[in-house]
């Protein structure tokens, strides 16, 4: 049997096909132009986390699909498109992340945010897992002494909880203070899960303890730096400020950088 | 204004406002030159997916006057062709076997016949079509390139010769050739299998 061109062309035409739906929010993601999220297990139950070819935009506890699609188009303005799953890398970076390994780089979409929130999240990424600081130590630490409450409320803005660890961040008085996350008690439930008692953080801070030095090496630190962690109760010296730390001879750790924020608090 | 000249205008004074346009209106195209070149669905989706993302990137570098000028059918297909191509390259060097006239199915190359309906049509259909499309894989690529651009695709040959920035002669001789190519393949498929049934 044989075939004329018209055949052969018209044989051809059929093989134009259509595209699989996963194509267009696949580019359109990439390009940063919608986002893609799926639900993520974390300490405090599951999570919503969106990303795109930027970065992470979202992490938030969302009560239902189209509760979260419609509030992160109306905070974004880009439509987020359901996904079976996080790309594995994007999974296994965040599992490292929480796992308190600060070297693990994830990509943040941060596209409409002030320099000054900016500036905030990246300080609040330096605190280790299973220690906290105080607001005034981030507004000291960015260079904005004064800007405590608006510390305060970058972080409650912050679009990335746990990966940016603004739970880390805690009431200049010692007290938790409040989370973007669900609140102040998951904030104590993270907090717990990083190694820390918030219950003996609470109880220290109300006592007045600020600080703790060591009469060993005559330096003080915020009470859960690593370093002040190690002090034995015997040489375990608490102060209710800087002031009366070096007032007594101590000098700011460098390592948990003390000594920010004092002028502020 | 055809479609597409309205998509640049829309293109070159707000990108990531009309971008989800030109996806739209591009992404079967792409996708199917993909296919017919690469035959395998997940790459193809793959090679679509990052031409259609360096098409935004190119178009945020390009001042509005450079995309005002775009022939956006030819220049998408450059694109996806290429990603095509590094591919099939990658596949020669990972020592995958090159796809052979074995690849076609004896017994599935019915030409499509006009004036049938039906699921049983629509399953001799989809059943040729896989044959044609592997008998399109066993084509050299320079020639399996102008072919899916100027009969899958639909490009006129100036459109083609623009894609492949190759003469319109040789890409006119180029489809030709590789028409003729599929129709030898073709009677040679048909023969082996009245052969086997004869046998």
């Amino acid at each position: 049997m044989t075939i004329d061109d018209r055949e052969l062309e018209a044989a051809m035409a059929t093989l134009l096909t259509t595209a699989p739906p996963s194509l267009a929010p696949g580019v359109l993601a990439e390009v940063g132009l919608a986002d893609r999220y799926a639900q993520f297990e974390s300490p405090i139950g599951p999570l919503v986390v969106a990303w795109n070819g930027i970065g992470v935009s979202a992490v938030e506890a969302a009560p239902d699909d189209a509760t979260f699609e419609a509030s992160h188009e109306a905070r974004t303005g880009r439509r987020a498109i359901r996904a079976e799953r996080l790309p594995e890398s994007l999974g296994r970076a965040i599992g490292r992340r929480l796992a308190g390994d600060r070297r693990v780089h994830i990509d943040l979409d941060l596209r409409g945010r002030t320099d000054f929130e900016r500036d905030v999240w990246h300080k609040a990424l330096e605190i280790p897992r299973g220690e906290v600081r105080p607001y005034g130590w981030i507004a000291a630490e960015i260079g904005r002494p004064k800007a405590v409450r608006a510390v305060g409320s970058a972080l409650g803005h912050n679009p990335v909880p746990l990966i940016v660890p603004c739970h880390r961040v805690v009431r200049s008085d010692g007290t938790i203070g409040q989370y973007s996350l669900g609140g102040a008690h998951n904030k104590r439930i993270i907090l717990a899960a990083e190694g820390l008692d918030p219950d003996r953080l609470e109880s220290e801070a109300r006592a007045g303890i600020r600080f703790v030095g060591s009469d060993t090496t005559g330096v003080v630190c915020l009470p859960t730096c690593r370093h002040a962690q190690r002090i034995s109760p015997a040489h375990r010296v608490p102060f209710r400020s800087m002031a009366a730390a070096t007032a007594a001879g101590y000098r700011a750790c460098r390592v948990c950088r003390s000594g920010s924020g004092v002028l502020a608090a | 204004m055809d479609t597409d000249d309205q998509l640049i205008a829309a293109l070159a004074r707000d990108l990531d406002g009309s971008f989800e346009a030109l996806v739209l209106a591009h992404q079967d195209r792409l996708y199917s030159i993909a296919l017919r070149m690469l035959g395998d669905g997940r790459d193809a989706e793959e090679a679509a997916q990052d031409a259609l993302v360096r098409a935004y990137q190119a178009l945020g570098d390009y001042p509005a006057e450079r995309i005002l000028e775009l022939r956006l059918r030819p220049w998408l297909a450059t694109i996806v062709l290429n990603l095509c191509r590094t591919r099939i390259g990658r596949r020669a060097t990972a020592g995958r076997p090159p796809l052979s006239l074995d690849a076609a199915e004896p017994g599935t190359m019915e030409p499509p016949t006009e004036g049938r309906t039906g699921p049983a049509a629509t399953t001799d259909r989809r059943d040729a079509g896989r044959a044609w499309a592997a008998l399109l894989l066993t084509l050299p690529p320079a020639y399996r390139s102008a072919v899916v651009l100027r009969h899958v695709d639909g490009l006129t040959y100036p459109e083609v010769a623009t894609a492949l920035d190759r003469p319109e002669g040789t890409v006119k001789a180029q489809v030709h050739r590789g028409l003729a190519m599929l129709r030898t393949a073709f009677e040679a498929a048909e023969r082996r299998e009245r052969e086997e049934m004869t046998a």
